[in-house]
């Protein structure tokens, strides 16, 4: 079942009398549950395709639809998380996580409940009263993502949340994400740099190419789930990455 | 962590400590003593240089004297101190969320920021005449400046992602005040403080310098002339005393009050 869809959407963006042509013309829906990453170069709008659906930003023209109600203003089923963690350094992880829940005044008891469950799922138990200086930046990035779930959203929107992370780690969330996300079986759109992020986790990738951003390609990822760090090097991944790389090598590739 | 590696951190602590406070210390008063020697086997006359003994005989002796006209500085700092923060912290919130302030106000306090408000002493001195006001408004202004600026860059500099995710849960705009911005300009807030407290010292002793009949800096200013140099001594270390106890107490209440932020600085 279809639960977001854009249609033609462009984006403008205006200042100081110039205006930059960001998006343009993107039409496309991602069904509920699935796994959908969206990669291209450098400031081809892949972030902003993020906001449009978020409600944060509203297209220049064009619609966006919500399980087919139209967008107009902030979602609330919508969780989000960036390339920085963005933890309140005076909050300790678990409030961190709860933040959003004294924002929604729900109640709070009830909620930590839910709390200390995600913190065993991301494998931080233990973790919950430490302060974000005290925690790894993979493990801040952890808190930041279930700090996105614990409001149960439908949708996760993230924006290259392990860009910072060195290649282990990022490996290590790559598998944390995958075990959050058929865990908890939410629809996830994802924007990356790294081709081998978006195979290794996607049902769908999306490529853009540079500004104007519009949608160049898409390839179903046909790899069996649970998918494992052995699978990157198999000839399937390999393939896919292949076909990826060309279909950005087009339009002057990856930075 | 095994006995032994435990016992050798304590130790790293404890030197770490005597290299922090102990040895500069130890170099303060080294320091001193050289200056009583140097003043006694050079002959250095009591007019030019007095030795730090004679100062002291003198803070003991004329203390009521001294520390009245401490307390006149203390005073004129703290009001002109307290003035700046009870108009800076509500005209920066106000910048924060009015895009007119910050196209409009937020420039020229900018721009206000880099003249030297010592400079302009003796025309506020002439405003407002010779009690003990020009000395509250000129430690006013150099505060003021230093901490709308300041607060204003911690409130407007707050996480906008996080923000975001705030307006997404359709936070409403008191709650991301005081969930974010206002804790996120803390450390920013203090920062200007510690910075104006000291400068408001200044901007006291400086009007007391353009006119005055009391206060510290009437004493350096009527003893220096007069080569009674023990006197003006005495007067600039119980200033020195007075502004740095003041820094301390900003200090302490800042650690108090936002410890986060010294452990989140590792």
């Amino acid at each position: 079942m279809e639960i977001i869809k854009l249609q033609e959407v462009t984006v403008i963006y205006y200042s100081k009398g110039s205006s930059i042509l960001a998006v343009k013309d993107v039409t496309q829906s991602v069904n509920e549950g699935e796994f959908v990453s969206i990669i291209g170069p450098s400031g081809c709008g892949k972030s902003t395709l993020l906001k449009i659906v978020s409600g944060l930003l509203s297209p220049t023209k064009g619609e966006v639809y919500i399980k087919g109600k139209k967008v107009e203003g902030p979602q609330r089923g919508i969780g989000m998380a960036f390339q920085d963690p963005n933890l309140l350094p005076w909050r300790t992880a678990i409030k961190n996580v709860l933040l959003p829940i004294e924002i929604l005044n729900e109640d709070l008891e009830t909620y930590k409940k839910k709390a200390l469950e995600l913190f065993k799922l991301v494998n931080l138990n233990g973790f919950e009263e430490k302060y974000p200086w005290e925690l790894s930046g993979g493990m801040q990035q952890r808190v930041s993502l279930i700090r996105a779930l614990i409001h149960e959203p439908d949708i996760l929107l993230l924006d290259e949340p392990f860009g910072a992370l060195d290649a282990l780690t990022r490996e290590e969330m790559n598998l944390e994400l995958q075990k959050i996300w058929m865990a908890k079986k939410k629809t996830i759109l994802f924007v990356t740099h790294s081709i081998q992020e978006a195979v290794f986790l996607s049902d769908r990738v999306i490529v853009m190419s540079p500004r104007p951003g519009t949608i160049i390609h898409e390839e179903k990822i046909e790899l069996k789930r649970p998918r494992n760090l052995k699978m990157m090097s198999s000839p399937e991944f390999i393939d896919y990455i292949t076909s990826l790389r060309s279909k950005l090598g087009l339009k002057g590739g990856l930075e | 962590m095994s006995g032994k590696t435990l016992k050798e951190s304590k130790i790293e602590k404890i030197k770490s400590a005597i290299m922090a406070y102990i040895l500069p210390a130890i170099t303060l008063f080294a320091a001193i003593v050289l200056w009583e020697i140097s003043v006694w086997t050079l002959k250095i006359p009591i007019w030019l240089l007095p030795a730090p003994s004679l100062i002291a005989n003198k803070i003991v002796s004329y203390w009521s004297y001294l520390s009245y006209h401490l307390f006149v500085t203390f005073y004129e700092t703290i009001l002109g101190f307290i003035m700046a923060i009870v108009i800076a912290l509500p005209l920066s919130i106000a910048i924060t969320y009015s895009k007119t302030l910050q196209n409009t106000i937020y420039p020229i306090l900018l721009l206000f920021q880099s003249v030297p408000k010592q400079a302009i002493a003796p025309i506020i001195v002439l405003w407002f005449g010779l009690g003990i006001t020009p000395k509250i408004i000129i430690a006013f202004l150099v505060a003021f400046f230093v901490i709308i600026v300041d607060t204003t860059t911690g409130l407007i500099t707050a996480p906008p992602e996080l923000i975001d995710i705030a307006r997404l849960l359709g936070a409403k705009k008191s709650q991301i005040f005081l969930k974010i911005r206002l804790p996120h300009s803390l450390p920013f807030l203090f920062s200007g403080l510690k910075t104006s407290i000291t400068l408001s010292v200044v901007g006291a002793v400086i009007g007391e310098f353009v006119a005055s009949d009391e206060g510290a800096g009437y004493v350096i200013l009527a003893s220096a002339p007069q080569l009674n140099m023990d006197m003006a001594f005495a007067s600039i270390i119980l200033l020195s005393v007075m502004s740095m106890a003041l820094f301390a107490l900003v200090h302490v209440i800042e650690k108090l009050a936002i410890p986060w932020a010294f452990r989140a600085q590792h």
